[in-house]
C-alpha cells in the first residue's frame, strides 16, 4: 500500500507540521516524516475532510444535469470527502430500493461517501409517511431524511415524522418554506422585488415554519435540522431555540453567505435560487449566525441544472446553483478573511458538525493519529477566477462565473488515498 | 468686404457683418419680387434653425416691398436627410405648412448656407410629400461652393468661395445674439 | 439610447427629447403626411407573447409610418406556443436580420434578458413585461399630461398626479412612477394595502389608502385597471366594495380641480374602477393617449433607429 506524506501544512491553520498517511489512516504528525508519495503543503491548511449534509446529484432521472459520478468529482475538487444525496430525485428516493441504489453508485465512484437522504413523505408529497425504516435499515443506513425541494408543511406530518425517526437516531432536516405565502414566488420579497416586478418569498414563510418546527421538536423531543437557513429573523428563531435547550441545528450555505437579492437586477437567472438570496441584513446575520455556532453548518445545496433551465427568462428558470467546488473558498472570503472565523471554526462547521448530525461515524474526526485519513489541504493565497465551464460537474450554472475567489483545494484525502492532487482529480 | 475682427461668438474671420446682411436681404427680397414677376401664388419655406429665421426676415422685406403679406413656413428635412445612419438620431425641428399648402404654389425655399447641396435634395423631398408645387427655388444667404448633387441657387446673397476644410457659421441676432458671417479654420 | 427596458433608463432631457420628438411627429400627422422615410431598410419584430392587440397595432403602425419593415410574431398558433425557448426564437429573429424588437411578454425580466444575454445584435423595446414595466405607456401619459397641463413644451415640473388602483401588479404603475419624477411631477399612489407593493415607501412618492382625500389638488388622476380575479385571491372583498373605495364616479371627479384630467391605460373595467360616465367625460383623455401613443412610439422608434447603427 502505497503511504503519503502531507509536508508542511497549517493544521487547522495552526501548528505547522508533517501528515503520514498509510493504509487509509494518519499514522504521524510531527517534522519530517516521510513517505512513498510527497504532497507538498507549504502555505496550505489542511482541515478534516469537508462534509455535506446538502447536496443534490439528480441521479436517478436528471443524469443530464449531474450523475452520482460527476457529482461525487465535483465534491472531491471541492475538498469533500461526504456528500448527503437529497432525496427529489426521479423516482424520489423514497424505498430502500432507490437509496440503496444511490448508495451503490456512490461506491462504484469511490470518491467520496455518499449518504443518500431518505424523503419524509412519499413522492415529497406531503401527504404520507415515506418508508423511513425500511430506508434507514437498508444497506445505505439512512439517518437523514428530508422533502427538500419542498416543505412539510403540514404540521401533523411533521410531528410525526419527528417522531417516528427517534426509533433510528434519524433527524428531519426541514426544507421551511409555507407554501401558502410563496405561490409562484421568485425572489425575496422586498424593495428590490418591488421595483423588479418579480413576485416576493417574503422572509415570514420561512421563519414561520421553523418557529413552529422547534416548538414541535421540543414538544416531542426530537432533533430537528433546518436546511438552508437565510433570514435574520430564522436566526434569531434558532438561537432562542438553542438557549431553551431545544435540540435543534442549522445550516447556510456559501451563496448565502456572500450574495444579497441586489444582484437581481440584472435579471440573471444563475441568481435564482430557493430560498431566495436575501438582504445585506440578512446577510450579515447569517454570517454572525454562523460564526457564533448558532448555525452549526455551512452545506453547499448543490443543485446542478442543464442549461435550457438557466438560459431564458427569469420566470421559466429552475431555482438552483451549483457550489460544491466553490464551497471552501466562498467560506474562506465571507468568514475567515473577515476575521468572524478562525479555520479551527470552519472544520468545525464544514467536516465535524455535519459528520455529527448525519452520524457519518468514522469522518469529521480531529487530525491525529489514528483518525481516518480524510483530510482537505486548501491554500488560501491562490486566487481562482471562477469559469463555468472549468468543472467536474455535468452543468455550469455557478452564480461565481467571472469572480475571483481567493483560495484553492490542492489536495483531497478520502480514506487515505488522493483524489485530488495538485487541485486536480487524481 | 473682409474683416478681421474678434466679433461674435465664434471667432473666425467675419466675412459679412449685420449690414451687410442686411443688405443682403434687401436685395434678395427686390430679386425675388423682381423674378417671380410679383407673383400672387408665392410661399418662402425656411429649413430650421437658421433658414426659417431668414425666412421670416425675407417674408417682412417682400411684404413691404409689395405691399401685401406673402405666406411663409418651416420645413424640417431631418428625417429626409441621406446621412442619417452616420451619426445618432438628430432632434426633429418644426415643420409649418401655410393655410394656402404648398401645391399650385410658387415654393420658394430658404437656407443660410448651400454647400453640398444634400440638405435641398433632402427639402425637395419633403417638400413632395406636402403637396406638388407648381415650381420651385431656391434662395441662400451664402454659396460656399463644392456642390455633390446637380442643385444650384436662384438668389444668391454672398458668393463665398472656400476650401472645403473650412466651416462658414451664421451667426443670428435670434439664435446667437448678433447678426454676422465668419469663416473658421477646420479641425 | 441602445434599449428601452425601462423609464429608469432615461434621464429628464433624454425623456423631454422623446416628448418634443413625439410633437413634432404627431404635427407631421397632422399635416396628413403619408410615410416618413428615417426607418427605411430597417427591419421591427414585433414580438407579443401576450394578446394585446391595441399596443402590437400601434407599435406596427408606428414603425410602417417610418417606413420600416414590421415582422409581427405572436405567440398563438406559432413555434413558441409548441414549447420554443425565448432563447431560440431570439436567435431566429437574429438570423433573420431584426433591428429592432419590440417584446411584450408574461415574464418580469424577459426584455432585459433578450438585450443582455448575447442572443440578439439590435435594439430591444419593452412593450410590456410582466408586472415590470411599459416603458413606452408611461411616455405616452407624460405626453398627454404635458399636452393637456403644460401646453405642449418642457417637463412636468410641479405637476400632481395621483394614480389609483392595483399598484402592486401594474407595470404602468411602475414606469409612471419612475418617468413622472424624472420629470419633475409629484406623484402619490392610492390604492388598498393588500394591493401596494412592500418597499412602495423607497419609490419616492406619497402613498394613501384613501382616494378621497387625493382629488382635490390632482392635476391628473390616472386609474389603473383592476381585474376582479383579484378578489379571488382575497386582495379585496368583493368588486361592490373595491369600486365604492377606489372607483371614479363622477361626484369624485368633480372634486378635482379646474382643468384636471381623468386618464387610464386601457382597457376599462367600466363600473368597477371607473365609471362609464367619466370614462366619457370632458375631463376624460383616454382616447387621447392611445392616440398620442403612436407618436409616441415613433418618437422612440426614430431615436433608437433612425441613427447611428448602435443607436448612441
Amino acid at each position: 500500500m502505497t503511504s503519503y506524506v502531507i509536508k508542511g501544512a497549517s493544521i487547522l491553520g495552526e501548528q505547522v507540521a508533517d501528515i503520514a498517511i498509510e493504509d487509509g489512516v494518519i499514522t504521524a504528525i510531527g517534522a519530517d516524516l516521510s513517505g512513498d508519495v510527497v504532497v507538498d503543503g507549504t502555505g496550505c491548511v489542511a482541515l478534516p475532510g469537508l462534509v455535506d449534509l446538502h447536496t443534490h446529484l439528480r441521479e436517478p432521472g436528471r443524469e443530464d444535469a449531474e450523475t452520482v459520478l460527476s457529482g461525487s468529482r465535483s465534491a472531491a475538487l471541492g475538498g469533500f470527502t461526504a456528500v448527503h444525496a437529497m432525496a427529489n430525485t426521479n423516482p424520489v428516493a423514497d424505498t430502500a430500493g432507490v437509496v440503496e441504489q444511490v448508495w451503490r453508485l456512490g461506491q462504484e465512484a469511490g470518491l467520496v461517501d455518499v449518504r443518500p437522504v431518505g424523503a419524509v413523505t412519499i413522492g415529497l408529497e406531503g401527504t404520507a409517511l415515506a418508508s423511513l425504516g425500511a430506508m434507514a435499515d437498508s444497506a445505505a443506513a439512512v439517518r437523514v431524511f428530508s422533502d427538500d425541494g419542498k416543505c412539510v408543511h403540514d404540521p401533523v406530518l411533521m410531528r410525526r415524522a419527528l417522531e417516528y425517526v427517534k426509533a433510528f437516531d434519524g433527524v428531519v432536516a426541514q426544507h421551511a418554506q409555507e407554501p401558502r405565502l410563496t405561490v409562484d414566488a421568485q425572489m425575496n420579497e422586498g424593495v428590490i422585488s418591488s421595483k423588479l416586478g418579480l413576485a416576493g418569498w417574503p422572509a415570514v414563510a420561512e421563519e414561520a415554519i421553523i418557529a413552529r418546527d422547534v416548538l414541535l421538536a421540543q414538544h416531542v423531543g426530537s432533533r430537528l435540522h433546518i436546511c438552508h437557513l437565510s433570514t435574520a429573523g430564522s436566526v434569531d428563531i434558532v438561537r432562542w431555540a438553542k438557549a431553551r435547550g431545544i435540540n435543534v441545528t442549522a445550516e447556510v450555505t456559501p451563496h448565502h453567505l456572500y450574495f444579497t437579492d441586489e444582484i437581481i437586477e440584472s435579471y440573471n437567472p444563475i441568481f435564482k435560487v430557493n430560498p431566495p438570496l436575501r438582504t445585506r441584513e440578512d446577510v450579515e446575520a447569517v454570517r454572525a449566525g454562523l460564526a457564533d455556532g448558532t448555525i452549526d453548518i455551512v452545506a453547499t445545496d448543490h443543485a446542478p441544472h442543464a442549461s435550457e433551465d438557466k438560459d431564458c427568462e427569469w420566470a421559466a428558470a429552475a431555482f438552483g446553483m451549483t457550489g460544491l467546488e466553490t464551497a471552501l473558498a466562498v467560506v474562506h472570503d465571507t468568514m475567515v478573511k473577515t476575521g468572524l472565523m478562525t479555520w479551527a471554526a470552519v472544520a468545525e462547521r464544514m467536516s465535524t458538525n455535519p459528520a455529527t448530525i448525519g452520524r457519518v461515524a468514522d469522518q469529521g474526526q480531529p487530525i491525529a493519529v489514528g483518525s481516518p485519513a480524510h483530510i482537505t489541504l486548501f491554500n488560501p493565497s491562490i486566487d481562482v477566477e471562477i469559469h463555468p465551464e472549468h468543472t467536474a460537474s455535468n452543468s455550469r450554472n455557478t452564480p461565481f462565473a467571472g469572480i475571483t475567489l481567493p483560495g484553492k483545494v490542492v489536495a483531497t484525502f478520502y480514506r487515505g488515498r488522493p483524489t485530488v492532487l495538485n487541485g486536480e482529480l487524481a | 468686404m473682409t474683416h478681421v475682427n474678434e466679433h461674435g461668438p465664434d471667432a473666425g474671420r467675419v466675412v459679412l457683418d449685420s449690414d451687410d446682411i442686411s443688405r443682403a436681404l434687401t436685395r434678395l427680397a427686390h430679386e425675388i419680387v423682381e423674378r417671380t414677376h410679383g407673383a400672387t401664388n408665392l410661399t418662402l419655406m425656411g429649413i430650421p434653425t437658421r433658414g426659417a429665421t431668414l425666412a421670416a426676415r425675407l417674408a417682412e422685406r417682400i411684404a413691404q416691398i409689395q405691399g401685401s403679406p406673402v405666406d411663409v413656413g418651416s420645413l424640417d428635412v431631418t428625417m429626409f436627410r441621406d446621412d442619417l445612419r452616420l451619426r445618432p438620431a438628430r432632434a426633429l425641428q418644426p415643420t409649418t405648412i401655410p393655410p394656402l399648402g404648398i401645391s399650385d404654389r410658387l415654393v420658394v425655399l430658404v437656407d443660410d448656407v448651400l454647400f453640398s447641396g444634400r440638405t435641398i435634395r433632402a427639402a425637395l423631398d419633403a417638400l413632395s410629400e406636402h403637396g406638388r408645387p407648381q415650381a420651385v427655388q431656391l434662395a441662400v444667404l451664402v454659396d460656399r461652393g463644392h456642390r455633390e448633387l446637380p442643385i444650384r441657387a436662384d438668389y444668391v446673397g454672398k458668393n463665398l468661395p472656400t476650401s472645403k476644410s473650412e466651416s462658414v457659421k451664421v451667426n443670428l441676432l435670434e439664435h446667437d445674439g448678433i447678426d454676422a458671417v465668419a469663416i473658421e479654420r477646420g479641425a | 439610447m441602445k434599449h428601452l427596458l425601462s423609464t429608469a433608463d432615461l434621464t429628464r432631457d433624454q425623456a423631454v427629447n422623446v416628448l418634443d420628438t413625439a410633437k413634432q411627429l404627431a404635427a407631421a400627422t397632422t399635416q396628413g403626411l403619408g410615410k416618413l422615410p428615417p426607418l427605411r431598410g430597417r427591419t421591427v419584430v414585433n414580438l407579443f407573447y401576450e394578446d394585446s392587440t391595441r399596443t402590437r397595432i400601434s407599435f406596427e403602425a408606428a414603425a410602417k409610418r417610418l417606413s420600416a419593415d414590421v415582422i409581427n410574431f405572436s405567440a398563438k398558433g406559432s413555434s413558441v406556443s409548441k414549447g420554443e425557448s425565448l432563447k431560440d426564437t431570439a436567435l431566429t429573429l437574429e438570423a433573420m436580420g431584426a433591428d429592432a424588437v419590440v417584446i411584450r411578454h408574461p415574464s418580469s425580466g424577459a426584455p432585459h434578458r433578450l438585450a443582455h444575454a448575447g442572443w440578439i445584435s439590435g435594439a430591444v423595446v419593452n412593450a410590456g413585461d410582466g408586472t415590470h414595466e411599459h416603458p413606452t405607456q408611461a411616455l405616452l401619459d407624460a405626453y398627454t399630461m404635458r399636452q393637456n397641463l403644460r401646453d405642449g413644451e418642457g417637463d412636468l415640473e410641479g405637476v400632481k398626479v395621483t394614480i389609483v388602483g392595483d399598484v402592486l401588479h401594474s407595470r404602468v404603475a411602475r414606469s409612471n412612477v419612475i418617468l413622472l419624477q424624472t420629470l419633475g411631477a409629484e406623484v402619490t399612489l392610492v390604492a388598498p394595502p393588500t394591493l401596494l407593493p412592500i418597499g412602495v415607501d423607497t419609490w419616492g412618492c406619497e402613498v394613501s389608502y384613501n382616494l378621497d382625500e387625493c382629488l382635490e389638488e390632482a392635476d391628473a388622476v390616472m386609474m389603473l385597471r383592476v381585474q376582479r380575479e383579484r378578489m379571488n385571491a382575497s386582495f379585496f372583498p368583493t368588486t361592490h366594495e373595491y369600486s365604492n373605495r377606489y372607483g371614479l364616479n363622477v361626484a369624485r371627479m368633480n372634486r378635482m380641480p379646474a382643468g384636471g384630467i381623468v386618464m387610464h391605460p386601457g382597457p376599462m373595467n367600466r363600473g368597477m374602477e371607473i365609471s362609464a360616465d367619466v370614462a366619457d367625460s370632458k375631463r376624460s383623455v383616454i382616447v387621447e393617449q392611445v392616440a398620442n401613443g403612436v407618436s409616441v412610439r415613433m418618437a422612440v422608434l426614430y431615436l433608437m433607429l433612425g441613427g447611428t447603427e448602435m443607436g448612441e
